[in-house]
This record gives C-alpha cells, structure tokens and sequence, in this order.
C-alpha cells in the first residue's frame, strides 16, 4: 500500500524553469528573478484571459528557451489555471501543439502538475515535460469574488490573486539541477469553512495533513529539510497552519515559509497576501529553484495548497473543499 | 446653517456605519448590504417615517442608497393613491425613474471610456 506517497528512484529533474508576471508583481521581492515581466495587467491584449493565456505561453517557450528546445521536441505539457475549464491553459496548449493534459487542483497545480511530470519521466516515457501553473488577477477575481470594477471592499483575510505563470521543464535526471525525490499526493480535507474571503485558513488543515503523511510516510522529520514552503496560505492561513503545526510537537520557527506571505512583500494593500495558481509556481521555480542552483538550499519540501471551490458551489452555500499536494526536491 | 451640515454629515455617516456593520460584523456580501439598506429606507417610508429622517437630516438621508428604497415605496404610494393598485406598478420607478437612467447612462459611458484595472 503506498498511500499517495511516492518515491522517484530515477530523480527526475528540474532542467529549467520560466516565469512570466504582471504590473502589479514587479513589486514582489521575487521580481529581479522573473523571466517576462508585463506592463499591461492583460499582456498588451484585448482581454483579461487572452493576456493570461500570453504568460502561460511566454513561460512555456522561455523555459524550453534554457534547454535549447522546441515545442516539438517536448512528451507532455502538464498545465492548469483557475478560469472556468482552465481556457488559458487550453489556448496555450492549441498554439503549441504539445500533446497536453489540462490538471485541475486550484493552486496546488503547480505541484500536482510537477508529480505527473516526475511519474511520466519515472516511468521513462517522457525526455521532456513541460509542468506549470498560472492565474491573472482580473479574470480570477471576477470569477470567484467580485469583477475588479465593482471596487468591493476586501476584509484582512482576503487574498490577492496573482498575475502570474511558471512553468519548469522536466527532465531525465540532470546533474547540477534540482531532482525530485519524493511526493506525497494529498487528500480532500473539508472541515466546514464556507467563506471564500478567508480561504488560507480554509486551506490550512490540508497543508498540515499533507505535511503529517509526507512526514510519517517516507520517514522524515522537518529538520531534515532547508524549507518546507507552503503555496498560498498567505497570512491568516499560514499563521493557523503553524498553530496545527505545532500541536502535533514540531518546531515551525526556523524552516517554514509560505509563498503567498512573501509574494507581495509586506504590503498590507495586498490583505493577507497572494494567492493563485501562478504565486506557488513563480516562487517555487525562481526563489526556491535559484537558491538550489546556488547550493544554498539542499533539500527542499514543497506543499502546494488548493481550494477546490466553485463559484456555484460557494452560491448553493457549500463548504470549501481543500486539497495539499507535496513535493521534495533534492540537489547532489 | 453650519448644524444643518453637521446633522447631514452625521445622519449620513450613521447610516453608513450601519452598512459597515452589515459587511464586517453580520458578514453579508456586498450586494446584500446594498439591498437590506434599500429595502430598510423602503419599509421606513412605507412607516411613514423617512421623510421626517429627511426634514431633519437633508441629503443626509437622501444621498444614502436608504433613499433609493424610500423613493420606490413613495412613488408606489402616491400613484397608488390617483390610480388604484396598477399605481403601485407604475409608480415604483415614477421618482427613481432618473436615478435608474443616469446610472445606466453614465455607467454606459464609463465603460466605453475606461477599462478596468485591479490596482491597488
């Protein structure tokens, strides 16, 4: 019985990452290190999903740019975003013509995108994968909360959903670039929370969950780790995940950091900080790559966080369904 | 004069406090704040007792979306008076008829001239 836990023997390889942002994202501390930035919230086109669909596509071709590839020289194209049937995603993978799996896990994508390109590469039925995870601000907004033009008021527990795509290019194992090691495939958690303006602390029990049975499951403790980085809990969310946390007698004060606390810096314009398919997967493919190329992380866990919500579901008044997905990354 | 403006401000402010509250405290969404406030101004008039809000508070009372709701049950009552139950049909939009046409019409060129932006 594996359980979702999974152990990748061959250790394929992050070969490159590419990250595209928005205006807005330029101010992140994580900036310097993004390959595209846009002036223009919607790419310079004519609506909000055309432009998020331009940052996917940028990403992919800049991360195939680093490993002298083509579009047609890559297996698989892993992608997802938070529009209705992922339309970005979908575009991107028409004018690349890459045999493509669209994946849903809300912000989590970014990791569950990564584990499907580290099973194909296992399995050795992939040289290149292309995995990756976006949103963009306006069309997340609409679609989920309130249309940005309505100017609603946000409460300090909202979120800020990023302008933003990464995409990383996987590989057979590459020496001197990161290898994913292991994985833990997470399970629904649903304790009741029914407010879509405080989904961090919707999202946190399934962090901690995840964490628990990656934990237990390949026998490791968090010492073992440089970080464990969380995807978008943001502030509220990751204060109360750090409280679960702790009561199960471990010590979050050293390694723990969450992307959607940092994305934005401390910036109180932006409530309880990022959140969006594209703040786990920008930070985690240049922070956390960069600083494994540099060989000051060595070992890395990665546990991206999804609120599997629909704007019909949260109108029929149902709970908000969470999902943890981790992933462990490891340098020679 | 000078405590004409201080009621307006206070009356005004009070009541949007109580919208405030309805977001933060009772955690309705926006659009039902706009319609529990309309629909208060409305049953308030339907009491009677808007209008003396409005002798005492000025714009006050009517800058507020409570008088929006005032404004509907007013129309309806007046109308229903001349024209019988049918009246309250047509009179519902007799006063706010030009409150609903500006707000089409401006936000109709709004929209044309602008484009939205989620800037901070």
């Amino acid at each position: 019985m594996k359980k979702g836990l999974l152990t990748f023997a061959s250790r394929p390889s992050i070969a490159a990452t590419g990250v595209t942002a928005g205006p807005l994202e330029q101010q992140s501390p994580f900036a310097p290190l993004f390959d595209k930035v846009y002036d223009d919230e919607r790419s310079g086109l004519l609506t909000n999903e055309k432009g998020h669909a331009k940052l996917v596509e940028d990403a992919c071709m800049i991360a195939l740019s680093k490993v002298d590839s083509k579009p047609g020289d890559v297996d698989f194209l892993l992608l997802g975003d938070l529009v209705n049937q992922m339309t970005p995603s979908n575009f991107t993978a028409a004018n690349l013509e890459i045999p493509y799996l669209g994946l849903f896990a809300a912000c989590a994508t970014s990791v569950s995108s990564l584990i499907m390109a580290a099973l194909l590469t296992e399995a050795g039925m992939s040289q290149c994968t292309l995995a990756g995870a976006s949103s963009q601000h306006n069309s997340i907004e609409r679609q989920f909360r309130y249309p940005v033009e309505y100017g609603s008021q946000k409460p300090d527990t909202a979120q800020w959903t990023v302008t933003a795509a990464g995409v990383a290019a996987v590989t057979p194992n590459k020496a001197g670039n990161p290898a994913i090691t292991k994985a833990t495939i997470g399970r629904v958690v649903d304790l009741g929370m029914t407010e879509p303006l405080n989904m961090g602390a919707a999202m946190a029990p399934a962090a901690a969950d995840t964490l628990q049975r990656h934990l237990d499951g390949h026998g490791t403790k968090i010492t073992d780790y440089d970080v464990i980085m969380t995807g978008d809990l943001a502030k509220t969310g990751f204060e109360l995940y750090k409280t679960l946390v702790e009561k199960a007698g471990m010590d979050t004060t050293t390694n723990f950091r969450d992307a959607g606390v940092e994305f934005y810096g401390n910036d109180s314009n932006f409530q309880a900080g990022a959140s969006g398919a594209g703040c786990s997967s920008t930070v985690y493919f240049t922070d956390i790559y960069s600083k494994m190329m540099e060989g000051e992380y060595k070992r890395v866990l990665l546990i991206a966080t999804g609120a599997l919500l629909s704007p019909l579901s949260y109108q029929q008044k149902e709970t908000i369904p969470c999902i943890a997905h981790a992933i462990e990354l490891t340098m020679k | 004069m000078v405590s004409m403006f201080v009621t307006a401000f206070i009356v005004g402010g009070l009541i949007c406090v109580i919208g405030q509250l309805l977001f933060d405290v009772a955690k309705l969404t926006p659009a039902h704040t706009l319609c529990t406030l309309v629909v208060a101004g409305s049953i308030l008039d339907g009491l009677g007792l808007y209008e003396p809000l409005i002798d005492f508070a000025g714009a006050g009372a009517t800058v507020p979306i409570t008088s929006f709701g005032n404004s509907l049950t007013h129309g309806a009552m007046a109308e229903a008076e001349k024209h019988g139950f049918i009246g309250v049909l047509t009179g519902m939009f007799e006063v706010t008829s030009s409150g609903i046409s500006a707000a089409i019409l401006f936000g109709f060129i709004a929209a044309i001239i602008f484009k939205s932006k989620g800037k901070v």
